[in-house]
């Protein structure tokens, strides 16, 4: 859905049923790639639908076929895998925020679940769908920037990594290709971490107006590494690199810690809309790094 | 809930029963107007305008018309055909059914697609090919009377400007004298944004003509079925009597039901025309960008008052949004509804106040939504100024209020614009919520907490509504007067079936008037029936809105049902070989005086009204009876609402941690439902206060036009609510009620308001408009407010 | 395409468009109008019924995703002649006053209860959040939700 823009009514006629299309259900990951192949650029990978189905109401999306990954149940899981959480691209919103292994190394995704979207919604909407839309709302595209992780994609000549701050190539637009599918999202496991995810929005259920979310990776009270990640907010790639750039290696101090969120601050580049005005969102980009830093840390814990 | 017990407890049928309409809904067996699917039944779009302002150069639908589902495609042009073109609206202006000259809001209709499922109308409607020629939009309300502000409607002759109405109320030099002497004036301007009642189901309609018995039928989302025929019956030619509507379960309504849409008008023209039924739903965008709005006023207010904190006068001016068309429904003679009862609940001397309507190019409607007739915004500009004034005196809030509420001796009270209250107890009520509240231990806490750098606020309000429209002699829609009619029909068995004029969209009147009736006869709930909502059953009246259906339907059943126990104590009497004044009515039964073994019930009266018992001269048989009820005045619910918020300074962000509520209504005759009501009332004054409202940009675009951009509160923003009630019952309602469905709706956004303020009182902002997204409490706190109507820079 | 579809145990083949989505599969194909439409956007759940196991906004998802699949209703709740104790919470709580939402609010409350029998009223507040009531301010279906989970979950 057109989390980012809330005018997608202007110059479009209200239709609020899908156009017609063609429908296919993919009975394995190498049957959608041929699928992907054989339909061409108009065809479409169908996860939970919960973007493209509302796009496809208002006719903003007019694929030509669809091709339904919902019977893929090898791609819903959620395991570790040596220093690894490996999560599949058509694991629903609802399984991250119920898994206790999730919760226990990255906190900031159960923080980020529980205010994506609503319950019902969450029950549905996939890892992968949220990614592949690329809307600059979307929660979990700042998450996986903040914790640095890797998408996984198959295409027809077998699977490549690319790393989350990569994935994305502007609004809506990602690098996975027309034959190609996101598979999995792989997170980095490391000692010394802890993470946080904190949204603004106006109401239950509504896109963020700004969203951050932080990992930090603690050595002594020394910042080792760290992962700041923007929603909505007109940051690059989701990701605060310049906050990052000078947090690493300096003390946890909350001066620090404000210091960073004003480099977020400076470093992105809202847009108004109804949400709010660029002055605020821009403000909102600094005091919510300097919250999601400041609670991050207290869940490092070493 | 906690209060004052309730008055008429010998009443045995009042109380908190549980509803009768609930078991068809807890199985999804209700009937909506969309659940009905007739024979051979046709679906309907309609293709609106993605401008705001443009001159309509040609519409060409020949590709819809080829569309192997459509059957038929109807344009403006094929309307003016049979002069269609335009219809009148509710406040005798006229609006464009289908556009022909140009398109005045975006959203407006251009034309009607009628095809054998909704998919393929929806396909069709894309195939239809409109030019435009641009023309530059008014948008913003400040700017519609600037000398070169686009005019909106040319096609009214001789018409200038876009200026709908000037109106004035009050003593205008009693009122400026007052404030000349006053100590203290202050003033404050606020925007009561444009909002929408959205009802979760759309409005629609299906229309079915019947030629060869030439009867129109109409199942229609209506909440004034009634008066809707006249009005169809007038327009189309068609005789009233062979119109039916039928208004089967509504979705709620709040208001948005109540005016007739250029799409009804075309579902009835389709189904001429094609001789088949036709349904047209309105998709949510559609509800949202073109039907009935609400609000949309900029007020200035100013309040005067003694260095003491004596509230001696009021003064507003108004900037009335009415967009396109005037189309707001409100009795005739109040262009701005009842907002006149602006003094609100306060002893003052004299108070003047100025509305002026303008055109824009922004949706037509108005007054909608809950708002007893713009009493809504009435009490927000004045419980508004009450706080602004307490802090200018350094007077805790609920004090001022308490020293300037109306005292219950001064009952009944003609305000200074006119209104005469019926009955109060105002500072019972305000105390009782202090009471609940534990006032004084939030303002400690509150204290506390600044300590802390912590913001929490304490919002007050305190309404008094006039609703239950209205006397004959000076309240009426388009010339129809709006008094109510209830025909109550009692079965030999002695049970009774009663019709009614109004319209439940959830109020629950199956259950409410039935407990009326069964109070006044004797019986039980469950031994009357309801019906209601299709014209040809019910006797004429003008419908559920306003708070109107217990004040005035409610008064003709009961009327209606003492006319059947005054024929049943002569049948009585017969029966009993005594003379009828020698019988009391106790119990729910004739009976002897001085001898209580001789009483008979409803149910024995009934079958012998029925039989060959012979009768005295003039009394025919049978106990069946109607009345039609005038009320002499309206009836003036009120109430005190306390609202505690917690704010972050920082990120703008409100939560209402509590929210407590005292209602007066009167008597109450099913105090759950009136619970209800109140909760549902108090969910409006959130979302009013805190996200609701239809914005527009410079371009004349709705920003508002679906649920993602037009937000409503979730269970998460709202608290459990504390209820409490006081009990003064109306003095000319025969059973002392008072209509209560709007009563929360219009006094909690200012105790929400208010409290957010309250909170932010530290950081000196004053006053901050609604809607109060996490956006806008920022840039109050920046001293650089949003303008909540027109989209964000 | 063909597709079936068990709603409420039973089968149902139909003749669909791809396109066709799931609310309107059930209510203008299968005459089950006790799910209810009330937004374009996915934001209102007067639409939501179970897709197997779990609650979602059948405006949301094409009745060809359904295929294959159970789907339960409103018209699915009652057992018989035995109305679900949420049925009866709505009752006695006055949890309804339209009755448009009630389908999708009970549908998601009987999953809560199911997962959660003695959830607290910020959970039932939670559970409820997508979904949109304009008649009660949500309190009373709040305490209808709870009174059906203190009297028979
Ligand atoms: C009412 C509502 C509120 C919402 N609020 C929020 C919110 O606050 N925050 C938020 O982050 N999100 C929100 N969302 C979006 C939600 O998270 C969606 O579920 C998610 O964006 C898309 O997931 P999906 O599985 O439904 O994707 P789909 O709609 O199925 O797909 C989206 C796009 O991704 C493509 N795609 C999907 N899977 C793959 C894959 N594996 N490989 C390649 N391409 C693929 C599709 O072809 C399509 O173009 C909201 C959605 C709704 C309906
Ligand atoms: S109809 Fe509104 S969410 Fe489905
Ligand atoms: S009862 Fe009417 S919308 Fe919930």
């Amino acid at each position: 859905m057109t989390g980012g823009s809330d005018e997608w009514w202007e110059g479009n006629a209200a239709v609020q049923v899908p156009a017609q299309v063609e429908y296919e259900k993919a009975t394995s990951v190498e049957h959608a790639l041929t699928l992907l192949t054989r339909y061409g650029p108009e065809s479409r990978i169908l996860a939970g639908g919960h973007s493209l189905i509302p796009m496809m109401k208002l006719r903003l999306a007019q694929p030509e076929m669809l091709i339904d990954i919902n019977g893929l149940t090898e791609l819903c899981y959620i395991t570790l895998a040596g220093n690894q959480l490996r999560i599949g691209a058509l694991t629903r919103h609802a399984q991250l925020l119920d898994s206790a292994v999730v919760g226990q190394y990255f906190a900031i995704l159960h923080d980020a679940e529980r205010v994506i979207a609503d319950p019902i919604v969450r029950n549905w909407g996939t890892v992968g769908g949220s990614l592949c839309q690329a809307d600059p709302s979307e929660d979990l595209s700042a998450a996986f920037a903040a914790l640095k992780g890797t998408m996984v994609i198959q295409g027809p000549g077998g699977a490549r990594e690319v790393a989350a701050r990569e994935f994305h190539t502007g609004p809506y637009q990602t690098v996975v290709r027309p034959a190609e599918i996101l598979i999995e999202v792989r997170l980095p496991i490391r000692a010394g971490g802890g993470s946080s995810y904190r949204k603004v929005a106006r109401r239950a259920g509504d896109w963020p107006v700004g969203a951050v979310g932080a990992a930090v990776w603690l050595e002594r009270d020394v910042v080792a590494d760290v992962g700041i990640g923007l929603t909505a907010l007109g940051a690059r790639n989701f990701a605060a690199a310049e906050a990052e750039d000078y947090l690493r290696g300096r003390p946890a101090t909350a001066d620090n810690l404000d210091r960073a969120g004003q480099i977020a601050a400076e470093n992105c580049r809202p847009v108004a809309d109804q949400r709010g005005p660029a002055d605020y969102k821009r403000h909102l980009a600094r005091v919510l790094t300097a919250r999601v830093l400041s609670e991050a840390l207290s869940r490092a814990g070493g | 809930m906690i209060g004052v017990r309730e008055k008429y407890e010998g009443n045995g049928a009042y109380g908190p029963l549980t509803r009768k309409e609930d078991a068809r809904f807890i199985r999804g067996r209700g009937t909506y107007v969309d659940d009905i699917k007739l024979p051979g039944m046709l679906h309907a779009a309609i293709l609106r305008s993605p401008l705001a302002h443009a001159r309509i150069v040609s519409v060409d639908a020949s590709a819809a018309r080829a569309h192997p589902r459509v059957e038929a495609v109807i344009t403006g042009a094929d309307l003016a055909e049979r002069g269609l073109a335009w219809m009148p609206t509710l406040s005798a202006d006229v609006q464009a059914v289908l556009a022909t000259d140009k398109v005045r809001f975006q959203g407006q209709e251009i034309a009607f697609v009628v095809a054998h499922d909704s998919y393929a109308a929806r396909d069709a409607i894309e195939l239809i090919a409109v030019e435009y020629d641009p023309l530059p939009p008014v948008s913003d309300a400040t700017t519609a009377l600037d000398a070169a502000a686009p005019l909106v409607r040319d096609d009214v002759p001789g018409k200038l400007d876009n200026r709908v109405f000037d109106w004035t109320a009050g003593d205008k030099a009693a009122t400026d004298e007052v404030f000349a002497g006053a100590d203290v004036v202050v003033g404050c301007d606020m925007v009561y944004p444009r909002s929408h009642p959205a009802p979760l189901e759309t409005c629609g309609i299906i229309a079915d003509f019947d030629a060869v018995r030439g009867k129109l039928t109409l199942w229609s989302t209506s909440q004034a079925p009634h008066a809707h025929r006249t009005i169809y019956a007038t327009l189309t030619g068609l005789p009233e009597h062979k119109i039916r509507i039928v208004s089967p379960d509504l979705g709620g309504g709040f208001g948005n039901k109540v005016p007739i849409y250029p799409g009804y008008l075309c579902a009835i023209v389709a189904s001429m025309a094609t001789g088949k039924p036709v349904k047209w739903m309105e998709d949510r965008s559609e509800n949202l960008m073109s039907g009935s709005f609400a609000r949309d006023y900029h007020m200035h207010g100013e309040i005067a008052a003694s260095a003491a904190g004596k509230i001696l006068g009021l003064r507003a001016s108004v900037l009335a949004d009415h967009g396109a068309f005037n189309a707001t429904a409100q009795p005739t003679k109040f262009p701005a509804g009842f907002f006149h009862i602006f003094t609100g609940s306060y002893d003052l001397r004299a108070a003047f106040c100025e509305v002026t309507g303008v055109y824009t190019n922004k949706a037509p409607g108005g007054v909608a939504y809950s708002c007893s007739f713009r009493v809504t915004e009435a009490v927000y500009l004045v419980e508004r100024l009450v706080d602004v004034l307490a802090r200018r005196l350094g007077v805790d809030p609920a004090e001022l209020r308490m020293r300037n509420l109306l005292r219950p001796e001064q009952f009944p009270y003609t305000c200074p614009t006119g209104w005469q209250y019926d009955s109060g107890d105002y500072p019972r009520a305000l105390r009782l919520a202090m009471d609940m509240a534990g006032y004084a231990e939030l303002r400690r806490e509150q204290a506390d907490r600044r300590a802390r750098g912590d913001y929490m606020g304490i919002g007050l309000s305190f309404f008094t509504e006039g609703v239950g429209a209205g006397p004959r002699s000076h309240m009426d829609i388009l010339g129809l007067a709006m008094a109510d009619g209830a025909d109550l029909r009692v079965h030999p068995t002695g049970k009774a079936v009663l019709a009614i004029s109004v319209q439940t969209q959830g109020q629950g009147h199956e259950t409410t008037f039935a407990q009326l009736v069964a109070g006044e006869l004797g019986l039980s709930p469950d031994e009357v029936e309801v019906v209601h909502g299709d014209t040809d059953q019910t006797p004429f009246g003008l419908g559920t809105y306003g708070s109107r259906s217990t004040p005035v339907s409610g008064a003709a059943a009961v009327m209606a049902a003492r006319k059947v126990r005054d024929r049943a104590r002569i049948v009585a009497a017969a029966m009993l070989e005594v003379a009828p004044d020698d019988l009391e009515w106790a119990e729910g039964t004739w009976r002897v005086r001085g001898d209580p073994e001789k009483a008979l019930g409803i149910g024995e009266i009934a079958m012998a009204a029925h039989s060959s018992i012979e009768l005295p001269a003039g009394v025919e048989g049978h106990l069946d009876a109607s009345a039609v009820y005038n009320p002499p005045n309206l009836t003036f619910p009120f109430g005190a609402y306390i609202c505690v918020t917690d704010v972050d300074p920082d990120t703008g962000e409100v939560a209402v941690r509590r929210f407590v509520a005292v209602d007066d209504c009167g008597v109450r005759i099913n105090p759950m439902i009136v619970e209800g009501q109140v909760h549902r009332g108090l969910a409006d004054g959130i979302g009013m206060a805190l996200m609701q409202a239809i914005v527009f940009d410079e371009a004349g675009n709705c920003l508002g036009g679906s649920f993602m951009d037009y937000l409503l509160p979730t269970a998460k923003e709202c608290p459990s609510y504390e209820l409490g009630a006081t009990v003064t019952p109306s003095p000319h309602h025969p059973v002392g009620a008072k209509g209560v469905g709007e009563s929360a709706t219009v006094g909690s956004p200012p105790a929400v308001v208010n409290s957010v303020v309250d909170a932010l009182a530290p950081l000196g902002v004053v006053h901050a408009d609604m809607p109060l997204t996490p956006a806008s409490v920022w840039r109050a706190i920046q001293g650089r407010p949003l303008r909540p109507d027109l989209a964000v820079e | 395409m063909k597709l079936t579809v068990t709603v409420n145990g039973t089968d149902h083949t139909r003749e669909v468009e791809p396109r066709l989505l799931l609310i309107h599969f059930l209510r203008d194909g299968l005459g089950l109008t006790g799910s209810h439409w009330g937004c374009d956007t996915s934001n209102c759940g007067a639409c939501v019924v179970w897709l197997d196991e779990t609650p979602v906004k059948s405006c949301t998802v094409l009745a060809a995703m359904a295929d294959g699949h159970r789907v339960r209703t409103v018209e699915g709740l009652a057992d018989g002649g035995r109305l679900d104790p949420v049925q009866e919470g709505f009752t006695q709580c006055h949890g309804l006053q339209c009755g448009f939402c009630t389908p999708g609010m009970m549908l998601t409350a009987r999953w809560l209860l199911d997962h959660n029998p003695s959830p607290s009223e910020a959970e039932v507040r939670e559970a409820i959040s997508g979904q949109i009531c304009r008649c009660t301010g949500y309190e009373n279906i709040v305490r209808s939700v709870l009174w059906a989970s203190r009297n028979g979950g």
